[in-house]
C-alpha cells in the first residue's frame, strides 16, 4: 500500500489544503508521496518536502502544468498511478477538476471530499449539503480520494524527504489558459483562516458590505465570507461564498452577519468551532446552529462590536 | 450544432432530508423530486445558446427510474427539444453515468455536452470531469460564462482564487456553476407542448455498461448535533462570552 498526493500550489507556495490532504491520509500505514507538478515550482517541492508524513516528493517541472490544467495533470497521475494503492488531493476547486478524470481512466469511482478516515478502504463523506453523513467503503483495487481539508488539521513540519524528479511529459492539452483573473482579498484567505466574518443579503449592497463588515475583519484579522444570496447579488465576489457548493471552513470562530441560515449555507461552516449570529429576525435557521447568538439590526449592532474590541 | 444535457431527479432543494432510523439511507418516499438545480442552469444555457442561434438542437437526457420522465419533461417545458430517459431502478453511481453518457454521446454526435457541477443529493461532483476524461474532451468545469464562437468555447471558471478564462475547441464537456445564468420557469403553454415533444426510452441493461456500485454504502447517519447555543442580549455580553467563555478573542 502506498499513497500519492497531488499537490495544490501557485508554482511559488504550497496550498495549506495540501497539507491537511496528508495529515488525512498519515493515519493509514503506509508511504506518502506527494506530487508536485508546475512550473519553476522547485520551491514548491522543497516545501513540500519538509511536511511531516511526507517520504518523497516527485517533481514535474514543465510549462504544460504551468496553469494546473486538469488534462495534463490527470495524465501525470495516471502515468504514476501503477505504484500506488490511494491517490488523493484535497477536495479544493483545484482537486474537484483534476481526480475524477483519472478515477474514470482507472475505471473507479471517486470517493469525493471525505472527512474522516476509517480505514485504509473506508471513509467517511457529507451527502445532501451535510444534511447526512455517510460511511462508504471502496472496493476497487485502487483508491481515489479528495479530502475536505477543513475536516482535518495541517501536517506538521519538521519532515525531510528527498526530491525526485518525474521525466514523464504528457502531451499538450486541446484546451489554452487564457486568464486568471483574483478576487480582491486582503486578509487571510478564507479557507484556511482562524476567524471568518460572514454576511449575507441583509446587507444591502456591496458598499455596505464592505463598510460594516471590512473594519470588523481587519480588526479580527477575520477573512470574509459571504452567503450565496449576497455573491448572487453582487456584494462579494464569487470565492467568498461558503456553502454547499463554495467553500466550506471550519474556523475557531465564524460570525455570521445577516445571514438567515440556509441549509446550503449551514453545510459550509457548522463544523466551526464557535458560531455567532447577528440577525434581526429572532426565528432566522442560523441562530439553530449559533453558540451565541444576538437578535438585532446589524447597521447598529456591528460597529458597535468593532469598536468594542 | 448539438447540445446534450444531462439532467439528474432528485430530492427537492427545499425538502428537509430526513436520515432513516435503520442507517440504510435517507427518506425519499413520497418527498417532491425535483431536476437538480445545476442542471436547469445547465438546461437554460443550452436553450440560451439555442435562441441565440449558436446551436440547433438541445438533447436532454437523464439516467434513472420511469419517474425521471418527469424530471426530462420539465426539460422539454424549458425549452429542449428531444429527450432520452436511460432506465434503471439501480441508484447508478457518477462513473457508470459517465459510461452511459459516453455511449449516448457517440450515438448522438452532440458538440457540446452541458451539466450541473454536481448532484444536490451526492454531492459527489465528478460526473463531467470523468465524461471528458473517457471522450478525451477538453474540460470546462464550474462554468460562470460560456461563449461559443467559431467551433470554440471560452470558458470563465469559479475557481478558489476567483476566475480563470480557459479556451477549447468543440467539442467538449462544461460543467455549470451557479453564477452562469437563472434558469427560467417554464411557462403553462410550454409545459403543455412539452408533453408532445419525442422522448425515447432505453434500457440501461441494453448499453452494455457495468451498473453495478463500486462503493458500498456501509452507514448513513445524522451529522454530529451542535450543542444549543444561547441568546445574547447586547455587544458587551457577545464580547464577554467571546472573551470568557468561549476564549477565541
Amino acid at each position: 500500500m502506498s499513497i500519492l498526493i497531488l499537490a495544490e500550489h501557485d508554482n511559488s507556495a504550497l496550498n495549506p489544503a495540501t497539507a491537511k490532504a496528508v495529515a488525512a491520509l498519515s493515519s493509514l500505514d503506509a508511504p506518502i508521496h506527494v506530487l508536485v507538478a508546475g512550473h519553476d515550482c522547485r520551491s514548491v517541492a522543497d516545501e513540500t518536502a519538509t511536511l511531516a508524513g511526507v517520504d518523497k516528493v516527485l517533481l514535474a517541472d514543465n510549462p504544460v502544468f504551468a496553469n494546473g490544467l486538469a488534462e495534463p495533470l490527470g495524465d501525470v497521475l495516471l502515468e504514476l498511478a501503477p505504484d500506488y494503492s490511494h491517490i488523493a488531493a484535497a477536495a479544493t476547486s483545484f482537486g474537484k477538476n483534476v481526480m475524477p478524470r483519472v478515477a474514470a481512466l482507472l475505471d473507479v469511482m471517486q470517493v469525493s471530499d471525505i472527512t474522516k478516515v476509517v480505514s485504509d478502504t473506508t471513509f467517511e463523506r457529507p451527502v445532501y449539503a451535510g444534511g447526512a453523513v455517510q460511511t462508504v467503503e471502496a472496493t476497487a483495487e485502487k483508491i481515489v480520494l479528495t479530502i475536505r481539508a477543513s475536516a482535518f488539521d495541517e501536517a506538521q513540519r519538521g519532515g525531510n524527504a528527498g526530491v525526485e524528479t518525474v521525466s514523464f511529459v504528457p502531451a499538450a492539452p486541446k484546451t489554452t489558459f487564457v486568464s486568471r483573473e483574483a478576487a480582491r482579498s486582503e486578509g487571510p484567505d478564507l479557507a484556511t483562516a482562524k476567524i471568518v466574518v460572514s454576511g449575507g443579503r441583509a446587507l444591502g449592497s456591496a458598499e455596505q458590505f464592505n463598510a460594516l463588515l471590512g473594519p470588523l475583519a481587519e480588526k479580527l484579522g477575520a477573512a470574509l465570507g459571504a452567503s450565496r444570496a449576497a455573491v448572487d447579488a453582487g456584494y462579494a465576489p464569487n470565492d467568498w461564498q461558503v456553502g454547499q457548493t463554495g467553500k466550506v471552513v471550519a474556523p475557531d470562530l465564524y460570525i455570521a452577519v445577516g445571514i438567515s441560515g440556509a441549509i446550503q449555507h449551514l453545510a459550509g461552516m457548522k463544523n466551526s468551532k464557535v458560531i455567532v449570529a447577528i440577525d434581526k429576525d429572532p426565528d432566522a435557521p442560523i441562530f439553530s446552529v449559533a453558540d451565541y447568538g444576538l437578535v438585532a439590526d446589524i447597521f447598529e449592532a456591528v460597529p458597535e462590536l468593532t469598536k468594542a474590541l | 450544432m448539438k447540445i446534450l444535457v444531462p439532467v439528474k431527479r432528485v430530492l427537492d432543494a427545499n425538502v428537509a432530508v430526513r436520515v432513516r432510523p435503520d442507517g440504510s439511507g435517507v427518506e425519499l418516499a413520497n418527498l417532491k423530486m425535483s431536476m437538480n438545480p445545476f442542471d436547469e442552469i445547465a438546461v437554460e444555457e443550452a436553450i440560451k445558446l439555442k435562441e441565440a442561434g449558436i446551436a440547433s438542437e438541445v438533447i436532454a437526457v437523464s439516467i434513472g427510474p420511469v419517474q425521471a420522465a418527469d424530471t426530462l419533461r420539465s426539460a422539454l417545458a424549458m425549452g429542449a427539444d428531444t429527450a432520452i430517459l436511460v432506465k434503471t431502478d439501480i441508484a447508478v453511481e457518477p462513473l457508470a453515468v459517465a459510461k452511459i453518457l459516453k455511449v449516448l454521446v457517440e450515438r448522438q454526435s452532440p458538440d457540446l455536452v452541458i451539466m450541473g457541477k454536481q448532484a444536490i443529493d451526492d454531492d459527489a461532483n465528478q460526473t463531467a470531469q470523468m465524461l471528458s476524461a473517457l471522450l478525451g474532451w477538453p474540460q470546462a468545469m464550474f462554468a460562470s460564462q460560456v461563449t461559443i464562437d467559431g467551433g470554440k468555447a471560452t470558458v470563465t471558471r469559479e475557481v478558489d482564487g476567483g476566475l480563470e478564462t480557459l479556451e477549447m475547441p468543440l467539442p467538449a464537456v462544461i460543467s455549470t456553476d451557479l453564477r452562469l445564468n437563472t434558469p427560467r420557469y417554464a411557462s403553462l403553454p410550454n409545459v403543455m407542448k412539452a408533453k408532445k415533444k419525442p422522448l425515447e426510452e432505453i434500457e440501461a441493461d441494453s448499453l452494455g455498461v457495468s451498473l453495478a456500485p463500486q462503493l458500498k454504502v456501509l452507514n448513513t447517519a445524522e451529522p454530529p448535533a451542535r450543542k444549543p447555543g444561547s441568546t445574547v442580549g447586547s455587544v458587551a455580553e457577545l464580547v464577554e462570552k467571546l472573551k470568557t467563555e468561549a476564549r477565541v478573542l
